[in-house]
């Protein structure tokens, strides 16, 4: 009969499945039910975090790339002296890394450490400071020696101007020829470059005698012109930091979100024919056993 | 006011154009554009910033920036504090810590704020609080002398 004919084909289906399956505890290989149930529930939560967290970070992202427009004519204004004028590079430099406290970014502050790494690697770094976490746990095995101060508590607000000026006065509170600001520069929502920028001291700028063809130009007046130029670059770096740091991690979020899906699907699907091949069994026995009774 | 020792420009190059990038860190106002003149707060006194300037470094105190547009049109912004560069090719970088429209000013708030400024200087008593609040004394009287 054709029910019979139903039976046995799905039996031969079903008779590898049913081999490993018999045993209440699933054994090596086959995972039972529950087990699929409970990764299946796991997995679209974090589809449900990755989610959100993704929505997060593109609100976050077109707020921060809305503040760096300005912040791009600001730091470039104010480090159009120093390229308009040639300054000596000095050897004693003080590394300023501009990262944050949390991570599911993508490659950020990996690609920070590695650039840092790579310019270690090149001329030793004395002298660093630096501004968020996960740049500082990266970083403490290589140059974990020069550090001179770290700050934290960033990332979860947008910076502002005052955390430039204390950033600043803390390098400032040092001896150094130049300042390298190394951060991520935003290209734009897909990609990011890192990169730092040279701030020269007020000795060597002082030192250089193009500075004196400006006029009413003194000791006074270009120490605090210093001071201010340093502030408006970090900052600067600060905002292209958080541009950089919000896209990617819009980015990562929309891979795992896209991930945690197919997972999903597939996940669905082997739930599907474990459910039908423990119903196949269950069929099975009751029809052996009513067999058996004939 | 008074004007500081000014040399004069000795450059052959004629640039007709004075351009003016002039921003805060959270507002561009010009960026690069081309304006006949610039009246900056600077610590000595103000001066006017015109086409073929010598090049200047200097830093500005509390008080108003205006500037004369292409069209002759002027714009007056009051800032809190900042730097002013004049380099060789008539480029000028006026950078804020804080700038507004002056018309954006509200004399009342102006007013209490200078009355708030004035008795915490009165009762200020480490060096450190009475520089920031005769600091914030001279925004105030300035503020109130822009409107």
């Amino acid at each position: 009969s054709l029910k019979h004919y139903f039976i046995q084909s799905n039996l031969s289906m079903a008779i590898p499945m049913l081999r490993t399956t018999m045993s209440p505890v699933g054994t090596r290989g086959m995972a039972t039910l529950k087990d699929i149930e409970t990764r299946l529930k796991s997995v679209k939560n974090i589809k449900k975090i990755t989610s959100s967290m993704k929505m997060v970070s593109a609100a976050k992202f077109t707020r921060a790339e809305k503040a760096l427009k300005p912040a791009r004519v600001y730091g470039t204004g104010a480090a159009s002296l120093y390229d308009k004028n040639e300054f000596t590079e000095g050897e004693d430099k003080v590394y300023v890394a501009i990262s944050s406290d949390r991570g599911l970014c993508g490659g950020i502050h990996s690609g920070l450490g590695r650039a840092l790494k790579a310019t270690h690697a090149a001329a030793p770094i004395k002298k660093t400071i630096i501004v968020g976490d996960k740049a500082k746990a990266i970083l403490q095995k290589t140059i974990g020696e020069s550090y001179l101060a770290s700050f934290n508590n960033v990332g979860k607000k947008p910076a502002s101007f005052t955390d430039a000026l204390d950033i600043a006065e803390e390098v400032l509170s040092h001896e150094f020829e130049t300042v390298d600001v190394v951060y991520n520069n935003f290209v734009n929502v897909v990609s990011y470059k890192a990169q730092a920028k040279h701030i020269p001291s007020l000795d060597i700028v002082e030192s250089n005698d193009a500075i004196y063809s400006y006029d009413e130009v003194d000791s006074e007046v270009l120490r605090c012109y210093q001071e201010f130029a340093l502030a408006n670059v970090v900052f600067h770096c600060l905002k292209e930091q958080e541009a950089s740091e919000q896209s990617a991690r819009m980015n990562a979020m929309e891979n795992a979100t896209r991930n945690a899906g197919e997972m999903i699907d597939k996940l669905t699907l082997q739930y599907n024919r474990t459910r039908q091949a423990v119903i196949t069994r269950e069929l099975i026995e009751i029809i052996s056993g009513a067999n058996a009774l004939d | 006011s008074a004007f500081a020792k000014r040399c004069i420009s000795t450059s052959s190059v004629m640039h007709a154009d004075l351009s003016l990038t002039f921003a805060s860190p959270r507002v561009v106002f010009y960026n690069k554009v081309n304006v006949k003149q610039v009246d900056v707060p600077g610590i000595s006194g103000c001066f006017g910033i015109l086409a073929e300037h010598v090049p200047t470094i200097a830093t500005m105190r509390p008080g108003v920036v205006a500037v004369t547009e292409e069209d002759g049109a002027t714009k007056k912004y009051f800032v809190s504090s900042g730097t002013v560069t004049v380099n060789a090719d008539s480029s000028v970088q006026v950078l804020a810590e804080e700038a507004v429209n002056v018309s954006e000013l509200d004399p009342q708030s102006v007013r209490d704020g200078l009355s708030k400024a004035q008795s915490q200087l009165s009762s200020a008593s480490s060096d450190n609080a009475k520089a920031e609040a005769q600091i914030a004394v001279e925004a105030f009287e300035a503020m109130s002398a822009a409107i």
